[in-house]
């Protein structure tokens, strides 16, 4: 059959890679040659070697403020997300009633768009900070925390449908032997329960990671970075390097290229250093 | 020990409730205030309209004029049912090519479409954005064709690695009872991929609807989706009609909510479905 089914390769492949090809590995190629270059449209571009990047981390802090800013707000929202997802998710497997009305409460908000989340919370901690005379735009502190309650919200919910899936495929068995021993829920928790669903929490950890690091439309919607650019994500910093002043392209393209190399790296060490966590079964 | 279990679920029935009144707040807010004055929204927006704020459904239809929101309705319903028809058709077929046929060709294409799920957006917008232009995509329809290409690493993943769990034995007899591969993928194959094709088909549908900045930088100047239409209602920092944009939020939720109540069995399967292998 295989040798049959060679003959069609252009029937089965040619228009999905063919459009890969043209949207995602030209431009990315380009993109990468690009980073090198100095350009206003594409085809006036001349090399430069390394200086955009020199340029990128040199010229303003704005590269290296949008990547501390990112970095802080990882690991909060990462820890603070699972955390409480995976406690919802405990108290949803406890066979109470109403728990699917719960569930379908918890996970709405992530099917609602970035830029509608954004406008929701600065209308809601706008209402709040009216009361101190002040909006979110007042400082960065503010932006960073309004972008974790808008974050915690959206992601609470699917990370909780994951960690669900994962405590239900716990065989029962196992967990009536550790009680059978005489172990206290803390102990089944800590002993039988996370060792279990080690695999969500891979998963999960990793989406909210990358989930964080990459985001756009909330950053935009809620704050835009202000105050000044002070509450400007990475992906926000790259897109107002590009389209917000001419004569930086180049250094938005080499911005842009370091961000992937984070993300990248980031996604290689933790999948590295989860997987050897899981229980094999 | 069981009136002690009684009490604690109740007590965790209580934190829960609480809880979704909590995590439904934000949108009743939002829906609260879409029928007051838009001078009234801002310094109050915990305040229930009254009868010097209420304003009936003014915001709604000012929101409507200024937005074009039922036109930036069809864009987004055309992109998004368009795209996610498309991956589901072309991306079943290479994922079911690579899956079965094992040369260099395939397995480059494999390894391709996998690395591109890790690449963030900014770093191919600009130069994809120019692409787009050069060839003529930059329509409705030519978003078709980006999303695929976007859309096809998660896509082809997902249907690959449940084909590979498909036995081979069904295929070849149909090879024997005459199949050629168009044939034995569209009447045999196809029909089996359907609970993984309804998870591409959401997770494809709830990132494609929600997208802002790919189509913003293809077709932002002349076609508004809804997340474009709500982003531009926000104009100048200050001078925004906070009335119509509560109405316009409003508007945006709905579809998304009656989308879930009719799907929500699916939507949930997918979730775990696709972050099991992505």
């Amino acid at each position: 059959m295989q040798k049959t089914l060679k003959k069609y390769f252009a029937f089965f492949t040619l228009p999905t890679v063919l459009a890969f090809i043209t949207v995602f590995l030209i431009p990315f190629v380009f993109g990468v040659y690009l980073s090198f270059t100095k350009f206003n449209t594409v085809n006036d571009a001349q090399w430069v070697g390394f200086s955009n990047y020199i340029r990128a981390f040199t010229e303003d802090r704005d590269f290296l403020n949008a990547l501390f800013f990112t970095v802080k707000f990882a690991i909060v929202s990462v820890v603070l997300i699972n955390v409480f997802a995976f406690m919802l998710a405990l108290l949803l497997t406890r066979k109470i009633r109403g728990t699917n009305v719960f569930r379908t409460v918890f996970f709405m908000p992530d099917l609602i768009g970035g830029i509608v989340l954004g406008y929701i919370w600065q209308l809601i901690i706008n209402g709040f900070l009216a009361a101190f005379n002040v909006d979110i735009t007042f400082s960065a502190t503010y932006g960073y925390w309004g972008l974790m309650i808008l974050m915690n919200w959206q992601l609470i919910g699917y990370m909780m449908i994951i960690y669900i899936a994962g405590i239900q495929n716990i065989p029962p068995e196992l967990i009536e032997a550790a009680e059978i021993d005489g172990a206290n829920s803390w102990q089944v928790l800590k002993s039988v329960t996370v060792p279990m669903v080690m695999p969500s929490i891979t998963i999960c950890t990793f989406l909210t990671l990358t989930n964080s690091f990459k985001l756009f439309d909330q950053n935009l919607a809620l704050t835009a970075g202000a105050p000044g650019k002070e509450s400007a994500m990475l992906a926000m910093d790259i897109f107002n390097t590009f389209y917000g002043r001419q004569g930086y392209e180049g250094v938005g393209q080499a911005k842009a290229v370091v961000f992937f190399i984070i993300v990248a790296l980031i996604a290689y060490l933790h999948l590295r250093l989860t997987r050897s966590k899981e229980v094999e079964n | 020990m069981e009136a002690k279990r009684k009490i604690a679920n109740n007590v965790v029935f209580v934190v829960l409730f609480i809880l979704s009144v909590a995590f439904l707040a934000p949108i009743f807010i939002v829906l609260m205030n879409s029928f007051k004055g838009r001078f009234f929204i801002s310094e109050a927006p915990f305040a229930l309209p009254n009868s010097q704020t209420f304003v009936g459904l003014k915001n709604y239809t000012i929101g409507l004029a200024k937005t074009g929101f039922l036109q930036a309705f069809g864009y987004s319903l055309f992109i998004t049912v368009g795209s996610v028809a498309v991956i589901v058709l072309f991306t079943s077929m290479t994922a079911w090519y690579i899956t079965r046929v094992k040369s260099r060709y395939t397995s480059i294409i494999y390894y391709l479409l996998v690395f591109s799920m890790i690449v963030p957006f900014q770093m191919v917008m600009y130069t994809m954005a120019k692409m787009a232009n050069v060839l003529k995509l930059d329509s409705p329809a030519g978003l078709l064709v980006i999303y695929l290409g976007f859309g096809a690493g998660l896509s082809t993943f997902m249907f690959s690695g449940f084909i590979k769990g498909i036995p081979l034995e069904i295929e070849e007899a149909a090879t024997i009872d005459g199949c050629n591969p168009i044939q034995t993928f569209f009447l045999v194959v196809f029909p089996i991929l359907k609970p993984v094709a309804i998870t591409v088909a959401i997770l494809n549908a709830m990132w494609i609807w929600n997208d802002y900045l790919l189509p913003l930088l293809v077709i932002g100047n002349k076609y508004k989706t809804i997340p474009i239409a709500i982003q531009y209602l926000q104009g100048g920092y200050g001078s925004r009609d906070m009335g119509a944009m509560m109405a316009m939020l409003i508007l945006a939720i709905v579809p998304v909510v009656v989308f879930y109540m009719a799907c929500q069995k699916y939507i949930v399967k997918g979730v775990v479905a696709g972050a099991v292998k992505g």
